[in-house]
């Protein structure tokens, strides 16, 4: 079983392509959409987690790459800046899946893979050390 | 017999590289395992720290003399206005100013990205600055306008003085209404959906000395990363406020005047921030050691946050409105908990001081002591305690007729 969490960017000609529904229908993939949202110039982003057992997983990263649509990992576009954050804390209490928590010694850690983008703690961030990059 | 101590003798200790000193932290458990009296014979100096927003602050400048010169009224740096009423090329940067430029809160909630304490980590950071200056030219300042690019080095004095820092306890605050609002303590989510407090509560420097009984003008303090001093007491000082058996004001009380070089600063201490929907600030860094010079003082320094209250005001209404009315008293135990109660509901907490910044200041002005580069200073005057009788006043508004 693989899970993972991509951002996919679809281009104005692939946003109206049912490719969520082949991952489901043909790769047998648990999908799970965090967050998508298409622009103006009808370009769009999906936020999603993939899972599913290796080869389907492996096979359907193959079709999705086929397609065109542009995928990366979550995790190379939610920067949190450790020298920028002032280890206050605020923004562990507006972060609704502990992505961003602090430890025993009052310290803020990011796990960049519970984070869901949100965005809940870019703002409510003092320092504007979290930093969102699609 | 009764330790006595003179900070003379402490520096004596300092020099020798004999004092004992300890964190305002690492105190707190010496006293459980050996008693006041023993501690206050071990332990000559406790060290405290803070790291957090603080309005108050703001640094003057001296630019130096253009040709031909100028006597400003007006000048820029980065956008941000300083207030040049005073000599041709001395101004001040407040922590809060914003550029003309800004949106502020047009579009609400505003973002603030940039201010004052922005320029002045910025200055720190030894980066390059744009000073753009207008005035209306004199005889013997000819020159109008100017537009130049300065550093912190380029310039004569930078001088870091904060009129209100170190707030003794703050009040925590939570939003009743029923939408989400933007204030000085953060976003504050409905119906109580989540309660911010500010300070290092047992680390913090005023809340180990209540009274003010070691600290008062010319204190020497770690001020964001350098030396400073303590210059007054601080604006809104009110040591006239309830305060639990132990001496600690259950509100805000006593306030430091703070200033130093800002030369000597540091941009890991002194940074700019934005409080959505409310405005731009500077995040300070402060340390002030106690002089442990009897038992009484050295317990002083000995409070845990458990044994440190604040009060829950409303910042949907009481707060705006100036009414008193608070909704429950928690310590900063429960706070760091993670979750208070408040009228019976669980609210989460949200920190917006650095408890892990105050440790690590507290830690450095503890070596700084222990390695004889930082000797204790004797304040000239003490800062005015419970014993002077100041009562806050409010700004009432009144017709011209």
């Amino acid at each position: 079983m693989v899970v993972n969490k991509f951002v996919l960017r679809f281009s104005s000609a692939l946003v109206d392509q049912p490719v969520i529904y082949h991952l489901v229908k043909d790769y047998d993939l648990v999908i799970n959409i965090l967050k998508a949202d298409i622009n103006p110039h009808q370009e769009g982003y999906v936020v999603l987690e993939l899972s599913g057992d290796s080869e389907n997983y492996n096979r359907g990263l193959e079709y999705l790459k086929s397609t065109g649509v542009d995928i990366s990992p979550l995790s190379g576009t939610i920067f949190w800046n450790k020298d920028r954050c002032l280890q206050c804390g605020a923004c562990t209490s507006f972060c609704p899946t502990g992505a961003l928590k602090m430890d025993q010694d009052r310290l803020v850690d990011f796990d960049g893979s519970r984070c869901i983008v949100c965005e809940s703690c870019l703002d409510v961030c003092m320092a504007r050390a979290v930093e969102v990059r699609f | 017999m009764a330790v006595e101590r003179t900070i003379a003798e402490i520096n004596e200790k300092i020099k020798q590289g004999k004092a004992v000193v300890v964190t305002a932290e690492e105190i707190i458990d010496i006293v459980k395992e050996k008693g006041v009296k023993r501690a206050a014979q071990d332990i000559d100096v406790v060290t405290t720290g803070t790291f957090g927003a603080m309005c108050s602050s703001g640094a003057f400048l001296n630019f130096g003399h253009s040709k031909p010169r100028i006597k400003m009224t007006k000048a820029t740096l980065n956008g941000v206005p300083a207030y040049a009423g005073i000599a041709a090329v001395d101004a001040y940067i407040g922590a809060t100013a914003l550029p003309e430029s800004d949106p502020e809160n047009r579009i609400h909630p505003g973002k603030f990205l940039y201010g004052g304490g922005h320029v002045i980590e910025d200055l720190v950071a030894g980066k390059k600055v744009k000073l753009e200056a207008s005035g209306y030219g004199t005889d013997c300042y000819p020159r109008r306008h100017l537009e130049t690019w300065i550093t912190l080095q380029d310039i004569n004095e930078a001088i870091l003085f904060n009129p209100r820092n170190a707030y003794q306890n703050y009040g925590v605050a939570v939003n009743t209404s029923n939408k989400t609002i933007y204030t000085y303590m953060g976003v504050l989510k409905p119906r109580m959906g989540n309660a911010s407090y500010s300070t290092s509560g047992q680390l913090s420097p005023l809340l180990n000395d209540p009274y003010y009984r070691t600290i008062g003008i010319g204190t020497r303090v770690f001020l964001g990363g350098g030396i400073g001093y303590v210059a007054w007491h601080g604006t809104q000082h009110n040591p006239t406020v309830p305060r639990g058996e132990n001496g600690v004001p259950t509100t805000g009380a006593g306030t430091l005047a703070l200033i130093g070089n800002l030369k000597q600063m540091s941009p890991n201490w002194l940074r700019g921030v934005s409080f959505l929907g409310y405005g731009a600030s500077l995040a300070v860094g402060i340390g002030v050691p106690i002089p442990i010079l009897n038992e009484e003082i050295l317990a002083s320094t000995a409070v845990t946050d458990a044994e440190i209250y604040t009060t829950v005001v409303d910042y949907s209404s009481a707060y705006p409105e100036r009414k008193p009315e608070v909704l429950g008293k928690v310590s900063y135990a429960e706070l760091r908990s993670g979750v208070i109660k408040v009228q019976g509901k669980d609210v989460p907490t949200t920190p917006l001081s650095s408890y892990a910044k105050a440790r690590e200041i507290a830690q450095i002005l503890k070596d700084w002591i222990s390695s004889g580069s930082f000797l204790l200073t004797e304040p000239v005057q003490l800062l005015p305690s419970v014993e002077a009788g100041i009562e806050l006043k409010s700004l009432e508004i009144r017709n011209n007729s």
